[in-house]
């Protein structure tokens, strides 16, 4: 009935040609694009970075570090033969968005790999939608550990990479011999868990209960007076004081501000913080801030070759990309740096695997080898998902970049399973799943 | 301060002291090269032998290592400075620059250790004022050598103000001497303190061996923390004020909007952050002129205007017709902040972009030994006065002010007198927008400018002006500062994140109770 009711119809008809004459030309349209595609056989990567929101401060910057080093690769050649398409998302500092937009890359995109997360929390929303999918994810930012899982790979520090050497500095005499320790942080599960670690490990060395104070924070928390006002407090019941900072996000900068204007020195009260680089003391006056540290495994101010052809790479793609500030100034920090040697290390072991395959590719980046800009050859582990990295304490200069005064003799293999915290001793140094089951 | 430093810069002083009456000899070629080459204690050590030969270069050559103008190059020393460089050794002129230059890094604990020993030399300063520096450098704790060089100072200084530090400085010293009657008097003078540093020092000694010094120490320790409560509380206080001048200023826009006018502006919080990036905008056109400190002059009527004519916009086009309903104008006006991020984030990009504090604004006033009130904070809150004294100027003394009320109060009336209500609503929004972008001008000052700026501020506008009570200035001033108060007071009691929990909690009670909020209207206001 409708249907000859549609052939009796002029206008119905018309209506129908008019769509089959749209169908063919979208046809048409894909055949076209495939046939062009054809020329260069692709493979699709994902970038998962905040590009907005509280986080954003810190990593757009890594989606940039990514594109640069996927082009760079693109340049010469691709991965076996195949040119990297970057499907960059904005899961937009929200976590469970970052599920949402990991899936998506695994599913819709079909990508072969991903490098994104800043945030502990953000990555273990999307740890099990990879190992649901069996996904990879490179993850670049140092982290507090308590985990290896097989569908991750962790190019950033885990905490006996970076929090408990920085402690050890500051207990010594160069380092100004603290007694007395703030554990200040953004209130989420990195600053949680390695403030749980530093307070074992600093119990461990004969640390009072007493001379522990530890604070939290909301994620983009902007006034920090009554925070400052009680650190100099703590630190005028006696013996020397030292702040641990686990701050996160744009809150470093009304922190960093705060801590200026109120006058508290590096020389009397030092703070280490361990998500602050070149990039979140961007526009924050550091004149008052001299001697304030971090600690990381690569500074900008590092001298190495290999470093000032990194430096020099980032400049020219940032003022190629016309990408915001770094035009002009261009800077490079420590997570750039590990995105860096993700996007590399994989393209690597595809190489060695001959194959996208994840399962395939996974054994292939076990042991890969890479001359990192932090002037070591920085090498994945061989069990457990790590890379031996070298750490490097520095203290704030005038121009907001850090003096290196103090670092390891070498790379330092991770200990993801920290030993401050009981029971991990019984855990396995390999990848296994790490979501939990419903 | 750490034992190995104290020891070190005590015998530098020590050797201080003899310097002075010394003829001075060449520097010592050795001693600069440690100081440039060598690790931590070895460099402490080539302090102390520096100043000991008296070298009056050593002090500028000191100087310039805490400020990291020391290089090498090769195995020669270079103190840098700009493009010109001398030979720490000889200090003869080094042109032209060689290429292959290192800097020599120091880290805090030498910086202090300099700090110390030129604090140390400058007590005996004919400036006043280097004096008065020095003293206040050294007022929380020296070494026991350093006494003869505190009792020369002693001697000869006559200022009243620098006096009692160098006393305290005695004291600090005295402390640590093994003769028991010196350390009672050193406690004494102590306990007469009111600064952090006593206090550490106290409580260093407060389970000393000897009971007559242990309750000494308690007594004085007892004596100093009663008046540092008076600054702790003092601090707070501050921190509360300054907390609720932020929030009277994003909420004063609102309280024009809908406290007078009834409209739920739910894009409010977005007239803040174009106030804020107007002053951004502003601040890009001084950056490279020589007037930068004073950006903010024209930055402040600047983010006025801008917003006042987005508010003006937005009334005129989509809030006009939705007067009278209240569902719809919340709907659209979220929209409309929506949308108006979206603008922002497509024309500067979804990161922060950064707003630079003028000279001016930067550090504080040491009102107490342990307050300091920064001067941005103290600015702004009396900015927030400023504002607040204008809009009730306005409100109670002008033709439009008048009218505003007229409006609000009676529309139907208001227009058969010949009130022409439709521009008022048009001004009356165009102000309260305006204010909001003067909040944005004064918040970018403080805190973090993004697009998304105005979104942390809604909730707490709203909760100011329905807690303070609708349609009143007064209730608008009262619940941002008892916000503010409550939040600071609870912050330093139970931590950042519960205080805002409890002051939400709170909130929701409140309202329940008492919904038409702290000063409610009386008389017979008509209902819009």
């Amino acid at each position: 009935m409708h249907q000859s009711n549609a052939q009796g119809d002029p206008a119905m008809k018309r209506r129908t040609f008019i769509k089959q004459l749209a169908i063919s030309a979208a046809v048409a349209a894909a055949l076209g694009s495939t046939s062009l595609y054809a020329q260069q056989k692709t493979v699709k990567v994902g970038i998962l970075h905040s590009l907005s929101g509280t986080m954003a401060i810190s990593e757009t910057v890594l989606k940039d570090t990514a594109l640069m080093a996927i082009d760079e690769i693109n340049a010469k050649g691709g991965v076996m033969g195949y040119k990297i398409e970057p499907v960059v998302v904005d899961p937009a500092s929200n976590w469970p968005l970052f599920a949402e937009k990991a899936r998506q890359l695994l599913t819709q995109d079909k990508v072969a790999v991903v490098f994104g997360c800043w945030t502990s929390v953000s990555r273990k929303s999307v740890l099990p939608v990879f190992e649901e999918l069996n996904g990879l994810l490179f993850y670049p930012v140092q982290y507090e550990g308590e985990e290896i899982s097989k569908n991750v790979f962790y190019t950033g520090a885990a905490p006996n990479q970076q929090a408990i050497p920085a402690v050890e500095y500051l207990m010594s005499k160069d380092g100004g011999a603290a007694k007395r320790w703030v554990l200040l942080g953004t209130d989420y599960v990195y600053p949680r868990t390695t403030n749980k670690i530093l307070r074992a490990f600093l119990k461990k060395k004969g640390v009072a209960e007493s001379d522990i104070m530890e604070e939290y924070t909301p994620f983009g928390h902007s006034d920090y007076q009554t925070i400052i006002a009680k650190i100099k407090k703590f630190a005028s019941e006696g013996k020397r004081t030292a702040v641990v900072s686990t701050i996160n996000g744009d809150s470093n900068v009304p922190f960093y501000k705060e801590l200026g204007n109120q006058g508290l020195k590096a020389t009397d009260v030092p703070v280490v913080a361990f998500s602050v680089g070149e990039e979140e003391l961007r526009g924050v006056d550091t004149k008052p801030l001299v001697g304030h540290l971090a600690a990381w495994n690569y500074f900008m101010s590092i001298k190495a070759p290999a470093n000032d052809e990194f430096i020099k790479k980032w400049a020219g793609y940032a003022r190629m990309k016309n990408i915001a500030g770094h035009k002009d100034k261009p800077l490079t920090n420590d997570p750039m740096e590990a995105t860096y040697i993700g996007v590399h290390m994989w393209k690597q072991a595809v190489e060695k695997a001959k194959s996208f395959e994840v399962d395939k590719v996974r054994p292939a980046v076990y042991g890969q080898t890479f001359k990192a800009p932090s002037g070591i050859v920085s090498k994945m582990d061989e069990k457990n998902h790590h890379l031996h990295k070298a750490v490097f304490i520095g203290e704030v200069k005038a121009d907001g970049q850090f003096n290196v005064v103090w670092k390891t003799k070498g790379p330092v293999k991770a200990q993801p399973w920290s030993p401050f915290i009981a029971g991990n001793e019984k855990k396995k140094d390999g990848p296994a799943l790490m979501a939990e089951k419903k | 301060m750490i034992p190995g430093i104290r020891a070190a810069a005590g015998a530098l002083i020590g050797a201080l002291a003899v310097l002075i009456s010394l003829p001075a000899a060449a520097l010592d070629a050795a001693a600069v090269e440690k100081l440039a080459f060598g690790e931590g204690d070895e460099r402490i050590e080539a302090i102390g032998r520096l100043v000991t030969e008296g070298d009056p270069r050593a002090v500028p050559l000191l100087r310039a290592f805490a400020q990291g103008e020391v290089q090498t190059a090769g195995k020669r020393v270079l103190v840098v400075k700009g493009e010109e460089a001398t030979d720490a050794v000889t200090g003869e002129r080094v042109s032209p620059l060689p290429a292959e230059r290192e800097d020599v890094v120091a880290n805090n604990r030498l910086r202090s250790a300099i700090g110390d020993a030129l604090a140390a030399l400058g007590l005996l300063a004919p400036e006043r004022g280097a004096r008065l520096a020095a003293a206040r450098a050294l007022a929380d704790g020296a070494e026991a050598s350093m006494l003869p060089l505190v009792q020369k100072a002693l001697d000869r200084e006559t200022d009243g103000q620098i006096r009692p530090l160098l006393e305290q400085i005695a004291a600090t010293i005295g402390l640590k001497s093994d003769d028991k009657p010196v350390r009672l008097a050193a406690i004494a003078k102590l306990g007469e303190s009111a600064s952090p540093s006593a206090r550490s020092l106290l409580v260093g000694i407060r389970n000393d061996g000897d009971v007559e010094i242990r309750s000494a120490a308690q007594l004085a320790l007892r004596a100093v923390e009663g008046r540092l409560v008076w600054g702790e509380a003092a601090g707070l206080a501050f921190a509360g004020v300054s907390l609720g001048s932020v929030l009277l200023l994003a909420a004063l826009g609102l309280a024009i909007t809908y406290g007078l006018m009834g409209v739920i502006n739910m894009a409010h919080g977005e007239l803040i952050m174009i106030g804020a990036y107007t002053t951004y905008v502003v601040q890009g056109f001084f950056r490279n002129s020589n007037f930068f400190d004073w950006y903010l002059v024209a930055a402040i009527p600047a983010s006025f205007l801008a917003s006042a004519l987005v508010g003006m916009l937005l009334e005129r086009v989509v809030i006009r017709w939705l007067y009278g309903r209240p569902l719809e104008t919340l709907l659209a006006t979220w929209g409309l902040s929506l949308a108006l991020i979206q603008g922002v984030r497509t024309i500067f990009g979804a990161q922060n972009v950064q707003v630079e504090n003028p000279a001016s604004m930067s550090g504080g006033i040491q009102a107490l030994s342990n307050v300091v009130l920064p001067w941005s904070r103290v600015y702004i809150i009396a900015f927030a006065g400023l504002i607040l004294l204008s809009i009730y100027l306005l409100l109670t003394r002008t033709r439009l002010g008048l009218f505003v009320r007229g409006v609000t109060q009676n529309r139907d009336m208001a227009s058969c007198v010949g009130v022409p209500t439709g521009l008022v609503d048009t001004l009356a929004f165009g102000l309260g927008a305006g204010i909001a972008g003067l909040a944005g001008c004064a918040l970018s000052q403080i805190g973090n400018v993004g697009p998304d700026l105005g979104q942390g501020y809604i909730v707490d506008s709203f909760l100011v002006v329905v807690f303070g009570g609708v349609g009143q200035l007064a209730g608008t001033v009262v619940a941002a500062l008892a916000l503010g108060f409550a939040n600071k007071l609870l912050e330093a009691w139970s931590g950042a994140v519960l205080a805002k929990i409890v002051v939400l909690v709170f909130i929701i009670f409140f309202i329940q109770r008492r919904p038409q909020g702290l000063f409610a209207l009386k008389g017979r206001a008509v209902e819009a």
